[in-house]
């Protein structure tokens, strides 16, 4: 979140001089009212009912039990993290985020290199580009599923008669691979996002330095890693946070793809289940509050990795 | 760059004719599954489920009759009424705010700037509980207004990321100039600011309209039969059908063409709204 956030100075100075403590009183609060809807309405509808979750995480709660309501301390995070299947869920969010935000951000950086040149129908290439993004999740899901995957008449399978005759091999491939067919469908879809925001990071190159650079005989290679990787360094950070937030809360490829079957329950479909199916309003509370915590975890270390991964880069 | 030397010129130009085709692969692999999606939803389901698919096969538009035979029209209007509402809903709330983070910024404005994106971070899944408890006890289950409600928290901060970094661009003095002239504070805003960043409006607006509609996690949670949205019908129209490709293609086309026409025709809108207004 490094780009554009500088202070900009002058602008949060207070009115100086002959204005008393009530005025600027008055003033800040003048200055704070157009601000007031959105933060009262942000807090009331995003922080109470997390609050809530909070609180319902040290509470045994199930729908199907209302007698036994009660406090149950840390019951509830031990159940979840010591539940194998919930430890597996974090395991199957680490792994799909990181892939799919990873996988995404390559190639979107390659489409967006070979989009930063001005070529015939370069418009044209664009728009195909972005158009994965534009497929609604869970259309994306169902088209991936039934329309790419399906063992017998998906296209992939059908493919690979086409190139080997009749005696194909017809793989079944949401059974074989259940994770990475998921993880593909995704990184079709946020592929295109990476590639739009590294390709306005790229136009925004100051192009002058690189020709000279290249006048002076650097080859394309040089210029790409001490002049354009550092330039876009900030663009990256930026695409694979924003990525990351979207991805780690998955839930419509998922729920569409596998129904969380074959080991692919990530940590958002099973609280889905924890709480829609077996109606354990504490448990799945506590597996919330450790998905924000997770959250909190992979935002930072996202960030993180990409900046060392480029300090190394420059101090070599 | 026409001044180089002649052999770098022509490698370059070789090379350049490779890259072009590159690109062109590549855009033609990621639009290729949507292609194949547009032409099966025009074939009978027999051919549809053929193996080896049959390109050739004559077009049909019996998908899209099924698909629409099965009452789709009130999930399609719920979901433009929840996302029409509460996109006005989101620029109504964070217009204001971000002229308060950056035109006349209030103490700390880069705290409260980072709060909206930190409630980006807390997962639906993790504050779904409680929402839809209260909603049980008010009896505000399967009412679009609550999705309408949830959606605006949910694009809230993006559109006050988006909208303080075009406000940023406003220049002081032209505001300056304005409060001299003796104009009111609305004054200001409609005749100097809002030219300047209806464009950041636009933005926020197209993503924030794209991503109430796709939303899937509350629409299937919190309504029933009367607010499903078109995602949620789209998830039930699939378990529903037998033989079916053709018209899974079509049902998925219909409900993604909102997004898709939004997007195509805001290409540009679409960069500024994904990176919060920090890529112009």
């Amino acid at each position: 979140m490094t780009v554009d956030t500088e202070v900009r100075p002058g602008r949060a100075t207070a009115p100086s001089g002959a204005e008393g403590t009530m005025m600027r009183k008055a003033g800040d609060w003048a200055r704070r009212a157009p601000l007031m809807p959105a933060l009262v309405f942000m807090i009331i509808v995003t922080q109470l009912p997390f609050l809530v979750t909070l609180v319902v995480s040290f509470m045994d709660w199930n729908a199907y039990y209302p007698d036994e309501r009660g406090f149950a301390g840390v019951d509830n995070f031990r159940r979840v993290l010591t539940d194998a299947n919930t430890r597996h869920a974090i395991w199957v969010t680490i792994v799909l985020t990181a892939g799919v935000v990873l996988i995404s951000l390559l190639i979107g950086l390659a489409a967006a290199l070979l989009l930063d040149r001005k070529f015939r129908g370069r418009g044209v290439v664009r728009t195909m580009m972005i158009t994965p993004f534009l497929v609604v999740p869970v259309a994306a899901a169902l088209l991936w599923k039934h329309a790419l995957y399906n063992p017998t008449y998906g296209l992939f399978n059908g493919v690979l008669k086409w190139i080997f005759g009749e005696n194909a091999p017809q793989p079944d491939w949401i059974s074989n691979q259940p994770l990475w067919s998921i993880i593909f469908a995704l990184v079709w879809q946020w592929t295109p996002f990476m590639m739009l925001i590294l390709l306005a990071g790229l136009q925004g190159r100051p192009l002058d330095v690189i020709e000279a650079a290249r006048i002076d005989g650097a080859n394309g290679w040089q210029i790409f890693r001490s002049m354009t990787l550092p330039h876009l360094r900030q663009y990256l950070e930026l695409s694979a946070l924003l990525g990351s937030i979207y991805v780690v809360q998955n839930f419509d490829a998922v729920f569409t793809i596998t129904s969380g079957g074959l080991g692919t329950a990530n940590l958002p479909y099973t609280i889905y289940q924890i709480f829609y199916t077996a109606h354990d309003y504490g448990r799945a509370s506590a597996a919330g509050v450790i998905v924000v915590i997770g959250t909190i975890i992979i935002a930072t270390l996202a960030l993180r990795s990409v900046s060392t991964l480029f300090r190394e880069e420059t101090g070599r | 760059m026409s001044i180089q030397v002649a052999p770098v010129t022509g490698r370059k130009s070789h090379g350049g004719a490779v890259l072009t085709a590159l690109a062109w692969i590549v855009g033609i692999l990621f639009v290729l599954p949507v292609l194949w999606m547009l032409l099966t939803s025009f074939h009978s389901e027999e051919d549809a489920a053929k193996n080896p698919p049959d390109l050739a096969a004559p077009l049909t538009l019996d998908g899209y009759r099924a698909f629409f035979d099965t009452g789709p029209w009130p999930s399609i209007l719920n979901s433009l009424t929840a996302s029409l509402l509460s996109t006005a809903l989101v620029i109504l709330l964070a217009f204001p705010a971000a002229y308060a983070l950056s035109i006349r910024p209030v103490k700390k404005w880069s705290d409260v700037l980072f709060f909206f994106l930190s409630t980006k971070m807390l997962p639906v899944v993790a504050g779904l509980l409680p929402i839809y408890l209260f909603a049980q006890s008010v009896s505000f289950l399967d009412n679009v207004w609550l999705l309408i409600i949830l959606y605006t928290s949910m694009n809230l901060p993006i559109a006050v990321w988006m909208l303080r970094s075009f406000l940023s661009e406003v220049p002081v003095e032209i505001l300056e100039e304005a409060s001299v002239d003796g104009a009111s504070l609305t004054r200001t805003l409609r005749s100097v600011v809002a030219p300047v960043v209806t464009p950041g409006i636009a933005s926020a607006a197209l993503i924030c309209f794209i991503f109430s509609w796709n939303e899937l996690l509350f629409a299937r949670v919190l309504t029933g039969t009367v607010a499903q949205t078109a995602p949620v019908f789209l998830t039930g129209f699939v378990t529903s059908q037998g033989l079916f490709l053709a018209k899974v293609c079509a049902a998925s086309l219909v409900v993604s063409l909102p997004v898709l026409i939004a997007g195509f025709a805001a290409q540009d809108k679409l960069v500024q709204g994904l990176s919060l207004g920090a890529v112009k």
